[in-house]
This record gives C-alpha cells, structure tokens and sequence, in this order.
C-alpha cells in the first residue's frame, strides 16, 4: 500500500475544492434528479452525462483505479478528498453508477483482463452507460429464482424473458444481466450465469415505468431471441450466483472500491435541523416545540452514530465480534433512517407540507415531500430492508433461516 | 375520571353509512380516480349531482332551510366512505361552508344561501393564510369599510378547497380588529384571484385565493358576535370530517396491502407468511381499529362543550397516525411495484400527508390535548 504524503493530500484537496467551486452549476435551469434512480428526462440525463465526464475529466472521478484502465491510479484517500470537495460544492449527482459503484468495482475484483480493458474507461468517461438486469416480475427478492433464459448457441447466448425495475434501462448501452443457462439443476442457483450484456441489439426493448413521484427512470426490459456475445460471460457458466453476490455487496456498500463521487443527493439531519431552524409553528419556532426538539436531536445522533460506524470499521480491533456486522447492516440503518428522516421533514413543514413539487408556495421547492418518496427507492431497491434484516439476522447474528 | 367521549351510534348514522358504503364503492373505483386526477375538475359532476338529490350535502342543515336537520355525526360515516374509495369533490368543502353559515351566518344569509348548498351546489370556507398556521384565529387579511356601506378585503389565503367549482367562499378576515367571517359570492371575485396550487394529493384541487381589492356588501359579513365561536366551530368540523376520510383510506390502504399479502409470492410462499410484514400490517390494523373508534366518539360527541374538542383531537391525531404508517408500510411491503406510479399505495399516502398537513397534524392537535387534560 502506497503511503500518502499529507501534504500531497491537502494540495490535492485545496486543487478539486477550487474545481468544483468553480465548475459547479446547482440550478441548470431544470429539476435535477436527486438520485441517478430518477433520470427522467434527455434534458437531465445529458446534463449528468457531460457532468461525470467534466469531473473524470479534471481527475476527480475514479482517481484510485488504476492508470491502465483509465483510473488516476491514486491511493484511496485522493478520491475521497475529491468527493468531499464535491459535496462541499453541491456538485450534481454522478450519473453512471451501476457502472461506477458496482460493475466497475467487479471487473476490477473479479473481471478478466479483456473485460477491464474493453469497459472500465468507458464507465467513467460516462460514454457507457450500464443498467442491471437482475429482478423480474415474479422474482425480486428472490433473486435465485430468476427465469430469463440464456441458451448457447455457437459463440452467442440467445435470451428470453423479462427484466424489471431497470433503472437508467432507456440509457444504457450494457447491462449486468443475471440469466438461467440451465433450468434443470438440483439448486437453482447453479443454473444461473453472469452476463456483461449489449442493450442496443435486436431483441431488446425496454418500456419506461412511472414511478410514484410521477417521474421515470426505470424500465422493463424484454428480451426475444436476443444474441448477446458469449465473450460478455463472466466467470463460468454456472457460477453467475457468486458473482451476482459479489456485486449485490457493492451495490449495498458492503464492500469498497467504487469510482468515487455520489450518485445520491439524501438530505441529511443537519439539513433538517437547518429546515427546521426556518419553521414556525404557532408563531413560534417548531424547534421550541420540546417533542420536535426530541426528535431533532434523536436524528442527529442516529446520522452521527451512522458516520462513526463508518470511523470504527476502520479500527479491527473494534469490530472483532461482528467484523461483516456494520457493513452489511449499514443499508438497513442509513435507508431506513433517511425514510423517516424525510417523513419528519415534512410534518416540520406543517400546513405547507400540503404541497409538492412545481407549487411555489412549498417550502424549499417541495424537495422534502420528493425526497421522502424517493427514499423509497432505497428501502426497496438493492434488496429491501427486510431482506437486509434477515441477511443481518442470519449473517451476523446467526439466527436460524426463515 | 375526566369525560373523554364515548361511542355512540344512531339509525340515521346506521342508514348514512350502509348507502354510503354503497354508493362510493359503485361510483368511485379506482380508475375513475385516476382519470379525474387527470381532469381540471377533478371530480365527476355527474356524481356530485347524485348526492345532491340524495340530500347528502343537506344533511347536518336544519329543516327549515332546506336540510334534513341530522348533524355531522351523520355526515361522518358518509365522508367516511367517501374516504375509503379516495373519492374528490367538493363534499367536504361545502359541508364546512353550510356549518358556517349554521353557526355563524345571519338569518338573511341562511334563508337565501342555506337551500341552495343543501341542493347541491358547492361552496368553500378559506380560512389558511400564507403564515401557514394551523390556529383558527391567526387572521391577517382584512375587511374595512368603503365609506359607501360596502367592504374592500385585501389579503391572501391559501389551501382553499375546490374554490374553482365554489359559488361562495366564506372567508376569515380581521374587521375592526376582530375576527369575523365574510360571505364572498364567486362572482365578485375577477378570474384572477384564483390560482390552482400544486398539491401532493393529486385527486384534491386546492387553489390560493388573492382578496386584494375583492368588494363585498357589509350584509355579507356573517353574525360579528359568533365569529370567534364559528371558527372554532369550524376547525373542529374540518378536523372531524379530516379525520373521517383518513378513517376510510386506512381501511382500505390496509385491505388493500393484505390483499397483496395474500397473493405474491416470494421463495415459494406467500410474503404475507412472513413476519416481517404481517406483524407491522397487524400493527397498522390496530392502528385503524383505535382511530375507527376515536372517530365515532368524536362524531357522537362532537357538539358536546368540552368534550368534543377532545374526542375530535384524538380523533384526528390517532387517524393521521394510523393512515401515515398503513400508507408508508403500504409502498414498502409492495416492493418494486410500490414504487411505482401505478400502484395505490401512493395514493394513500398523498392523502394522508394532504391531510395531516390541513387543519393540524397529530403533533399539533397532541399538544393541544396536552393542555385540555393535564
Ligand atoms: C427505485 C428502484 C430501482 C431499482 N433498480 C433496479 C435495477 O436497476 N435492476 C434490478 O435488477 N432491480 C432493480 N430494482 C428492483 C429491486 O431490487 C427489487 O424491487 C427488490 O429486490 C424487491 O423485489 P420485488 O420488487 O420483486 O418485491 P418482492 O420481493 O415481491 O417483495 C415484496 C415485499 O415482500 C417482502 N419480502 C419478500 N421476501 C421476504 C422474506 N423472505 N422475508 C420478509 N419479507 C420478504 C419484501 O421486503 C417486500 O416488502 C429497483 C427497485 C427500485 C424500487
């Protein structure tokens, strides 16, 4: 491990916060997504485009890949400067992340050498755009039981079936798909393989679904006799369970080595306490109000608690009873805190809690009754939380399967 | 031990309630919400037309001007329904418009206005200002005297229900610095003074109301000496039949989740097999069950000093709480399909937030409890 020189770090640091100063626009002119789950529109979709490319770009976006994969070939800790300057400015979401956060990180974990050199480059530059064809109509959380068929056919694999919940499906021109090669193994999960999948090929369809804010983002997808290249196979035939695990580990943040940057604007507690500094209720500020002064406090130690968590991952010794405990526990404690968080906000809005977005008598644009929607998408999406629940249950704490 | 309501059920309770759980679900199925939330209207003037020469908006009116003369303890179990099938229109509007002019307004102005709501055409109180708070009697806009006998109102109000299809808007308003309530005829109103808001709940048309320059005669005033009680009158009103729409949407929210329960299925079982959900859906159901309960004790005891205050609090506190959580456990427990547009849980969820945010949520109407009982 390179060791980091402070000095470099701070200059490293000074440089990106004088970037992003500079280069951040925080009102193009339209609603921006808060999270990369809400690209609705062209409109938005090439703003973050060009925006992910700008900061890859200036060096600021997969700084610690490695050089021969178009990465900054940086120690860790340069990235995550670049990412707290990015958040210091409020720079826009980062678009890609299906591929920064979880495709990037498996290819450089587990990808064959051609596979990281024919993908990494193009996922930071966001020129390739990924989705994930994992769920389907019948199976969610029951990923093992997926049903897309792949059946070879001399050096392409020919899919059928249906993906569902495809998010940035319209956008994407590859995607990580998880297909049954054989439907007659004793364990179901032994009939499955991992795929890096072309989008923009005969076959293949995708039609847009509304989400509940009313705004889209994500698809279904069909496939109908679609030809995918055998070479975009990962790992074995058969073995597409592990890699598909492998990547759901990233994707809940259980494991490191994503590009950097965010891919989610969350309003976090001292946005509310700010919110609710603003509030009156009354004609008094809410805050005086002792059962929100409780709540307040309540959240923020829950955000600090979260962000320690993070600091005490770091130290072993610390962590010696439950080493996967807070990792893989870390989803259900941040989305579920970020649903209620968001649900607060709202009532701290009181009668103007009334309005949503598009209403110019909503309380900062109506954010806070969006925001509590879209955190949905992360109670749900990546695995629900009582899904994470049992995986806690059964992973950490060993309690018996249900 | 304190008197804190108790339920009690009349035969014309019992009648509203048998028709209107009939009539929302024949005239109200979801896909008739959904178009009307596509429509400016928002609501089926067909429908609304029906409950007219039913005598529904009649109901809690006295005989002698053209109502049935029950109370709104009777209108409860119909707005409950109305609640339960996520109906729109203007019912709950003109209700509290009628309840006004019942309380508060002048002979005169119940002999010439009184009828006609109680026939159908619809009517609107605007009481929110831009301040946004939930007291009855926090009131800016003014009405003063025009020096010919008639009144210039200046001000803004906000959040007034289906004001877009009223033809009057009673509005509070300061008079000689006191509250009052003044009878706004929709024609005396210019186009302008009327915008739709943007609001979460996409089946309600809620518009923001500019009185700036708004003239109305002095005879428009309501009864100056009943003001303050007729505001009163009407926050516990608006709150009560609140309440009672949330009572219907849990009810349904909440079959509707278990419905889904009982279907999906997730690693070969039925995902309402899991305890995961069923225990919280069970939770929600209690939820419902206690606010069911508080709802009808507030409609029974809703005219009783003291006391109805009370049951009405309750009521609406235990229903914005029981109708928040079975909605957000609604989308959660839908999984992806919760997430989406064409999925209701989010249509339950709106309009829980629409109406904590109307009137006074469950923290609000708490800390009001806090002081009527200790
Ligand atoms: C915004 C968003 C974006 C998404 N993006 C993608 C994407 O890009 N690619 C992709 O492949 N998928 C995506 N998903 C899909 C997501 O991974 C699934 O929705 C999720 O795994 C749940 O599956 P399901 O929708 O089939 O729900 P179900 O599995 O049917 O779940 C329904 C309910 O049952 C519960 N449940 C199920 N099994 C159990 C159990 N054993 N114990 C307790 N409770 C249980 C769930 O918690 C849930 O509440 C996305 C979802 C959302 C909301």
């Amino acid at each position: 491990m390179q060791t980091v020189d402070p000095k470099d770090l701070a200059a490293f640091e000074a440089d990106a916060d004088a970037w992003f100063k500079e280069n951040v626009v925080r009102d193009p002119g339209f609603m921006l997504p808060l999270t990369f789950m809400e690209v609705g529109t062209d409109q938005q979709f090439n703003f973050l485009r060009d925006w992910q490319n700008k900061v890859y770009d200036a060096g600021y976006l997969g700084a610690a890949w490695p050089k021969a994969y178009g990465g900054g070939g940086l120690h860790q800790d340069f990235q995550n400067a670049a990412t707290r300057a990015m958040r210091r400015h409020h720079g826009p979401i980062m678009l890609n992340a299906i591929g920064l956060n979880w495709t990037g990180p498996l290819l450089l974990d587990m990808g064959s050498e051609t596979h990281k050199m024919a993908h990494l480059k193009g996922i930071l530059s966001a020129e390739d755009i990924w989705c994930q064809g994992f769920s389907e109509p019948g199976n969610g959380s029951d990923l093992g039981n997926a049903q897309t068929r792949a059946v070879r056919d001399g050096d392409h694999y020919v899919v059928n079936g249906s993906k569902i919940w495809t998010t940035l499906g319209r956008y994407a021109k590859y995607m990580i798909l998880l297909a049954r090669t054989d439907a007659n193994t004793p364990k179901k999960y032994d009939g499955l393989s991992f795929f890096l999948a072309p989008m923009k090929i005969p076959g293949v369809e995708t039609n847009p679904i509304r989400k509940l804010t009313g705004e889209h983002g994500f698809t279904q997808t069909f496939f109908t006799d679609a030809r995918i290249p055998a070479t975009g196979l990962m790992g074995v035939e058969g073995g597409g369970w592990k890699v598909a695990m492998r990547t759901l580990e990233f994707e809940r943040g259980a494991r490191g080595g994503q590009a950097g940057g965010y891919v989610a604007v969350g309003s976090n507690a001292f946005d509310v306490l700010d919110l609710a500094r603003r509030m009156t209720r009354s004609g008094k500020p809410v805050l005086e109000d002792p059962q929100v002064a409780d709540q307040m406090v309540e959240f923020l130690m829950e955000i600090q608690a979260l962000s320690l968590n993070g600091q005490r991952t770091q130290v072993p010794n610390l962590v010696a009873d439950h080493p996967q405990g807070i990792p893989l526990a870390s989803k259900l404690m941040g989305t579920e805190m970020s649903r209620r968080l968001n649900e607060f906000a709202i009532r701290l809005t009181g009668a103007r809690g009334a309005y949503y977005v598009g209403e110019s008598e909503a309380v900062d644009q109506g954010i806070w009754a969006r925001a509590y929607l879209n955190s949905f998408s992360a109670t749900i999406g990546g695995g629900t939380s009582q899904i994470q629940a049992n995986i806690v249950g059964e992973h950490v704490l060993g309690l018996p399967k249900s | 031990m304190q008197d804190l309501g108790r339920i009690g059920f009349s035969e014309d309770q019992a009648v509203m309630l048998d028709v209107a759980t009939d009539f929302c679900l024949q005239r109200s199925p979801v896909s008739t919400i959904r178009r009307l939330m596509e429509d400016e209207l928002g609501h089926d003037p067909a429908v609304w037309k029906e409950m007219g020469e039913l005598g529904w908006l009649g109901v809690a009116i006295p005989e002698a001007f053209g109502g049935s003369g029950l109370s709104l303890a009777e209108v409860v179990p119909m707005v409950e329904q109305m609640g339960r099938r996520l109906m729109s229109g203007p019912f709950i509007s003109t209700t509290l418009a009628a309840q006004a002019l019942v309380v508060g307004g002048t002979e005169a102005q119940k002999l010439a206005i009184l009828p006609r709501l109680a026939e159908g055409t619809a009517a609107t109180v605007a009481l929110a200002e831009p301040d946004f708070d939930w007291e009855p009697d926090t009131v800016a806009c003014q009405a003063q005297d025009a020096g010919d006998g008639s009144l210039i109102l200046s001000g803004r109000k906000v959040l007034v229900g289906d004001a877009g299809l009223a033809s009057w808007i009673i509005a509070s308003v300061r008079y000689r610095n006191s509250p009052a309530l003044v009878l706004i005829a929709r024609s005396a109103l210019p186009d302008a003074a009327l915008r739709r808001e943007t609001v979460i709940d996409e089946t309600r048309r809620s518009f923001a109301l500019d009185l700036d320059g708004v003239k109305v005669a002095k005879d428009d005033l309501l009864d100056l000496d009943l003001a303050g009680t007729t505001l009163m009158h009407l926050h516990l009103a608006a709150n009560l039949l609140g309440a009672a729409d949330m009572v219907g949407g849990t009810q349904s929210c909440i079959d509707y989740t278990v419905d889904y329960l009982k279907t999906r299925t997730q690693f070969g079982r039925l995902i309402g097999s899991y305890q995961a959900l069923k225990h919280p859906i069970v939770d929600a159901y209690c939820k419902y069950e206690q606010a069911r309960s508080h709802l009808y004790a507030a409609a029974n005891c809703f005219g009783e000093q003291g006391v109805g205050e009370i049951a009405v609090r309750m009521a609406k506190a235990a229903a914005d709480k029981a109708y928040s959580f079975a909605a957000d456990r609604a989308i959660q427990f839908h999984g992806g399909f919760g997430f989406t547009y064409d999925c209701d849980a989010q249509l339950y969820r709106r309009r829980a937030i629409w109406h904590a945010a109307n009137h006074g949520d469950a923290g609000f109407h708490k800390a009001k409890l806090a002081k009527l009982l200790f």
